[in-house]
């Protein structure tokens, strides 16, 4: 077998130095009544190299892929263009191959790297800090709500009506078990966010306010208004971000009085992957660093006065605070924040901001064009990148007859809502800087096909 | 003669003695030795950019004038010679399996295949959008779902919750399947019991859950107490969470014991099965008992953890927890399509009491991938091979120790996959720290220090099977030489490591006054 | 004034009815450097042998259990800055926090200097 190097005159060298006649001797502790007596049903033998790749190959050839059709989905996952720099250096051993730095002499390049990361994160966010990275957005976003109630003493949640559904179930989930009190909604097709309903319901019970920025629906929610009212209550505002893009346009979260920004960074250097792994961000106050949850890295200096970087503040942390740390998290998405520190590297703060300004660009231009089919109207007065159309009929069945014409053409409301019928005839469309003008004619040609 | 060299080219090996007074460098660095400053110290934040862009020229919409941002982030930009420079140096600073031996108990640092990031790059699985139309994704589909046969499979189990993105993330899923189960009873339990020795994630994870923990204490040979279990036992135990083979490198004799009390009670059995590699296809979890494991893809299954992740934690459950398990996951209808089964069709597969939705998505596609692919590679007897090689080096390096690092269960028989040892024996004034920071100037990462808190001064040495044994000698006799200095009292070995990109870190200043983002601060170097 | 001592390491300097509560100077030569510590609020209100305080040092967090019950009256503010006072001077100027006690009968159970000092001999 090609990964394993032992050979069977080295196997049986050392079992005399063990002192044991065989293998199975070493396996004595497990009762014999647990031990297979043969191989795992069903599995096939070892397998060459070709047989695997030919195999996986058919099953990769099942799918479309988004760069081989106009490609048009968002909902907290973004096709953008990724520069073939990031998966070259992602791929070098010493960075693919290395565990979390707990020995920090040998592994300063993992911990410079993330020292780097949560201080771009934390100039994305207009936050004062940022930690080394959780799982993905929705997790970082229960996590900034566990974080918000051992700050403020406080349970009540009130989670703004344009938070994506996905994160909402997440929240709804734990808080069944940590009984966190969660107001929350399903949005209207509307113009404006629930910015008002929401500043509405804070009352002196609540722990935070947890609000998309720009919102599920692609719309921009006021948050300085929010941030405002909440801090009058002595709640906290978590701003969620679920593409970090925008924030090359418009204004960070941090700069506009939000405490935890929170967000999903797989928009930069990681790809779609069906889902994951992808990257939860986490920004916040600096006054709050000793509730954060997850790795953090800080500066320091070595035995001979050099500048070095460490794991820090880790009696926060499960290994050994146990039931009594911040959060249970361990492994995080240490090679994804890599590929989001250079993506961002390469891009810097100006690259943002143009790569920012075309996928705005590209989407006004398909708002222009699909707007002009009959029956087709766009909700948002506000957006980034990402825009709410109204549909004559069900948004679901069009999407599939749009895919059976080779158009991934959005995310129907009625996949992320199901059961809300008024939301049915929604369609979720995002633009980036990947889309060009004949994919978006395209779409408006094929779409015009549909729904004739 | 007439001219003799005209080049004033002389190979020379330099005049004896002289090497020994190192002289300092005016870069600082040391030849292959490359110090690297930080990103916002190689460049301004305007003037350039790594990225060139197809232009799209358009005013922002209105209604965004009052949201534009005022000024762009204040970050750099390296052009792309810059960008892998600076990685490449960077990543010269770090230790990697891919250079040695890396021998972390309980983390499981082995081989990473090649072919694996191959496949999980192709296109169809790289480039698919989690949202997309099924029609448009069943291979996708079918990987997830053909990876979950064989966990069920190697695990002996009924189902398996694939979203999970990690180990620890794993440990609450499996929590909040038991507590859905008790509450489907009617049954409102509170405690959580866990063995002193288990990783650090298990009662994190238990008290996330919203429940109380208990520990129970180790026998003497480094196992659950099964006495003190029972006696702990009771209407008010949800479950306990045993890591199986466990922290010390020992397989749990009386799981199935342990598991018979449990389920007497009323209670449901977690394994924590980070440590999964040591029986894998030689033992199902599903015959002794359990009810819920994690498995981490990126131990067992040998996906990269890429300096701290991702990782990726599904959770085989039984019979009895199956029913509970979160949304979405996927299921083969009878005409063998693969479905992904989600909140609005999850009654007509038959699965309405899930106890929600963990992540935004489906899971670590980017894992499955990996890791089915590992497993169709070594098939059925390769990894039975992969389990038995695992512990023959383990108890090779155990048994090429004990003689001079005190290894406290050595007496009682073999070990698993890992080789525990203790600080029992050094000097005074040398610590487990010392053999740690020892073998980096040896040129080996360290093994788990000071875990498990069962044994002082712990050392836990997982060598892995894809260790060769001349590979595996070199590190026995390093370890042994390190070893045999601090029993000496080696002052030197305080020093250590003095060959590392880094001397030993000021901790305590880092802890004291965080300083966790650049603001500008010159190198204290400098 | 009369300074009391727990087998968990605390001392108590009390005076009238208020108890100064510290961590001993053996403990914190076992804990080592000593680089956060949370105290209670003013106002809280605390039953004997509750954890309402925690000293952090690079890789432990130990909980600080009062002594006595009462209402904590005041936390040293010097700490936030400063952690390192409580391993300079862990029992003076390294001081927690101030307890006014409701019972003092709870002072009986404690240890004086001589009898923790033997206790500690016995480690």
């Amino acid at each position: 077998m090609r990964y394993l190097p032992l050979t069977d005159t080295d196997r049986s060298a050392m079992l005399d130095v063990i002192g044991a006649g065989s293998v199975d001797d070493l396996f004595s502790d497990v009762p014999e009544e647990a031990r297979l007596s043969g191989l795992i049903a069903g599995l096939p033998l070892h397998a060459s190299e070709m047989a695997v790749e030919r195999h996986m190959a058919k099953l990769a050839g099942k799918n479309i892929s988004a760069g081989s059709a106009p490609f048009f989905l968002g909902a907290g996952a973004y096709r953008h263009h990724v520069p073939a720099t990031v998966d070259h250096l992602i791929q070098r051993g010493e960075f693919l191959t290395a565990y979390t730095p707990y020995q920090p002499e040998i592994a300063q390049g993992t911990l410079q790297v993330l020292f780097e990361f949560q201080t771009q994160v934390a100039q994305l966010f207009g936050t004062e800090v940022a930690n080394a990275s959780m799982y993905d957005g929705s997790t970082a976003c229960w996590e900034a709500i566990v974080m918000a109630s051992r700050i403020t003493r406080k349970r009540r949640v009130l989670l703004s009506q344009g938070l994506h559904p996905h994160y909402a179930q997440v929240v709804g989930t734990m808080a069944k078990f940590t009984r966190d009190d969660i107001v929350h909604g399903a949005p209207r097709l509307e113009a404006d966010p629930d910015d008002a309903a929401l500043i509405a319901e804070i009352d002196d019970a609540t722990s935070c306010a947890v609000v998309q920025y720009p919102d599920v629906l692609g719309r921009i929610p006021d948050l300085a208004a929010i941030a405002e009212a909440a801090h009058a209550k002595g709640a906290l505002l978590i701003a969620v971000v679920t593409e970090p893009v925008a924030l090359g346009l418009i204004e960070a979260p941090g700069n506009l009085g939000a405490d935890i920004v929170v967000g999903e960074g797989q928009s930069l250097g990681v790809g779609l992957q069906f889902g994951g792994p992808y990257l939860g961000l986490f920004g916040c106050r600096e006054k709050f660093v000793r509730q954060m949850p997850g790795r953090l890295c800080g500066q320091t200096v070595d035995a001979a006065g050099k500048r070095g970087f460490v794991l820090t503040l880790s009696t926060r942390e499960q290994h050994i605070r146990r039931e009594k740390a911040t959060s249970n998290i361990c492994t995080n998405s240490g090679l994804c924040a890599l590929a989001f520190s250079i993506h961002m590297t390469l891009l810097g703060g100006e690259g943002l901001a143009r790569m920012a300004r075309i996928s705005h660009a590209r989407t006004r231009q398909l708002v222009d064009r699909l707007t002009k089919l009959p029956g087709v109207t766009c909700i948002n007065e506000t957006y980034f990148n990402e825009v709410t159309l109204l549909l004559p009929a069900d948004a679901r069945e069009i999407v599939r007859e749009l895919a059976d014409r080779g158009v991934l053409g959005g995310v129907s409301l009625g996949r992320l809502f199901p059961g809300e019928g008024s939301l049915a005839n929604g369609l979720l469309v995002a633009v980036t800087e990947t889309c060009t003008e004949e994919d978006i004619e395209t779409f408006a040609e094929e779409l015009a096909g549909v729904l004739a | 003669m007439n001219v003799v060299n005209s080049s004033g080219w002389r190979p020379s090996m330099g005049e004896d003695g002289e090497a020994s007074a190192l002289p300092e460098t005016c870069s600082g660095d040391h030849a292959l030795m490359l110090e690297e400053p930080l990103i916002f110290e190689l460049a301004a934040t305007e003037g350039k950019c790594g990225v060139d862009f197809e232009e799209v020229e358009a005013e922002p919409v209105a209604g965004l004038a009052r949201f534009l941002r005022k000024e762009a982030p204040a970050l750099p930009s390296l052009a792309e010679s810059e960008t892998i420079r600076h990685y490449t140096r960077l990543s010269r600073q770090n230790y990697a399996i891919d250079l040695g031996p890396f021998p972390l108990g309980s983390c499981t640092m082995k081989h990473n295949p090649r072919l694996n990031e191959k496949v999980a790059r192709m296109p169809g699985f790289a480039d698919v959008h989690p949202l997309q139309p099924a029609a448009s994704v069943r291979g996708a589909l079918e990987v997830i779902n053909e990876l979950a046969v064989w966990l069920i499979e190697l695990t002996g189990m009924h189902g398996v919750a694939m979203s999970p993105k990690a180990g620890a993330h794993g440990e609450l899923c499996g929590l909040l399947c038991i507590r859905a189960a008790h509450e489907a009873k009617g049954e409102a339990r509170e405690v959580i019991l866990v063995p002193e020795s288990a990783h650090g994630t298990n009662p994190a994870t238990a008290a996330f859950a919203g429940y109380k923990v208990e520990s129970i204490p180790a026998t003497a040979d480094g196992r659950v107490d099964l006495a003190a279990l029972e006696a702990k036992l009771g209407p008010h135990v949800a479950g306990v969470m045993i890591t199986n083979p466990n922290t010390c490198g020992l397989f749990e004799r009386d799981m199935k014991k342990i598991a018979d009390a449990v389920h007497a009670c009323g209670g449901y059995v977690y394994c924590d099965g980070a440590n999964f590699n040591a029986i894998v296809g030689k033992v199902r979890p599903g015959d002794l008992g359990v009810d819920a494991m994690h498995i981490n893809l990126h131990k067992t299954f040998s996906t990269p953890h890429g300096g701290g992740g991702p990782g990726s934690g599904p959770v085989v459950l039984s019979e009895a927890l199956a029913p509970f398990g979160p949304l979405p996951f996927t299921a083969r209808d009878e005409a063998g399509v693969v479905h992904l089964v989600e909140e609005n069709n999850a009654g007509a597969f038959g699965h309405t009491q899930a106890f929600g939705r963990m992540v935004a998505f489906h899971g670590q596609m980017g894992m499955f991938t990996r890791a089915l692919a590992y497993i169709l590679s070594h098939g059925a007897d390769g990894l039975k091979q992969v389990a038995e090689d695992a512990v023959l080096n383990a108890n090779y390096v155990l048994r090429s120790c004990e003689d001079v690092l005190s290894a406290p269960f050595g007496s009682a028989g073999p070990c698993m996959h890992e080789a525990l040892f203790s600080d029992t024996g050094l000097a005074e004034h040398f610590s487990t720290l010392d053999i740690a920071k020892g073998l980096i100037d040896e040129g080996f990462h360290p093994m788990t220090v000071y875990f498990p808190l069962v044994v002082r001064g712990a050392m836990l040495v997982e060598p892995t099977e894809t260790e060769s044994k001349v590979g595996l000698d070199r590190f026995i006799a390093s370890l042994r030489s390190v070893a045999e200095r601090a029993r000496a009292g080696d002052e030197s070995l305080h020093a250590a490591p003095v060959y590392a990109p880094r001397r030993r870190l000021d901790e305590t200043m880092a802890a004291r006054k965080p300083v966790l983002v650049w603001k500008g601060e010159a190198n204290p170097a400098d | 004034m009369t300074r009391y001592f727990t087998e968990d390491h605390e001392w108590i300097d009390v005076e009238g009815d208020v108890g100064t509560v510290g961590i001993t100077d053996y403990a914190q030569s076992q804990l080592g450097d000593i680089t956060f510590v949370e105290v209670p609020a003013e106002g809280t209100e605390v039953a004997k042998g509750d954890s309402v305080s925690v000293v952090d040092s690079v890789k432990a967090a130990s909980d600080v259990y009062t002594p006595v019950s009462g209402t904590v009256t005041a936390a040293n503010t010097a700490l936030a800055d400063e952690p390192e006072l409580v391993n300079s001077d862990a029992e003076e100027s390294g001081w927690l926090f101030r307890v006014a006690l409701s019972d003092t009968s709870e002072l009986k159970s404690l240890m004086d200097r001589k009898a923790y000092d033997a206790f500690v001999a016995e480690l």
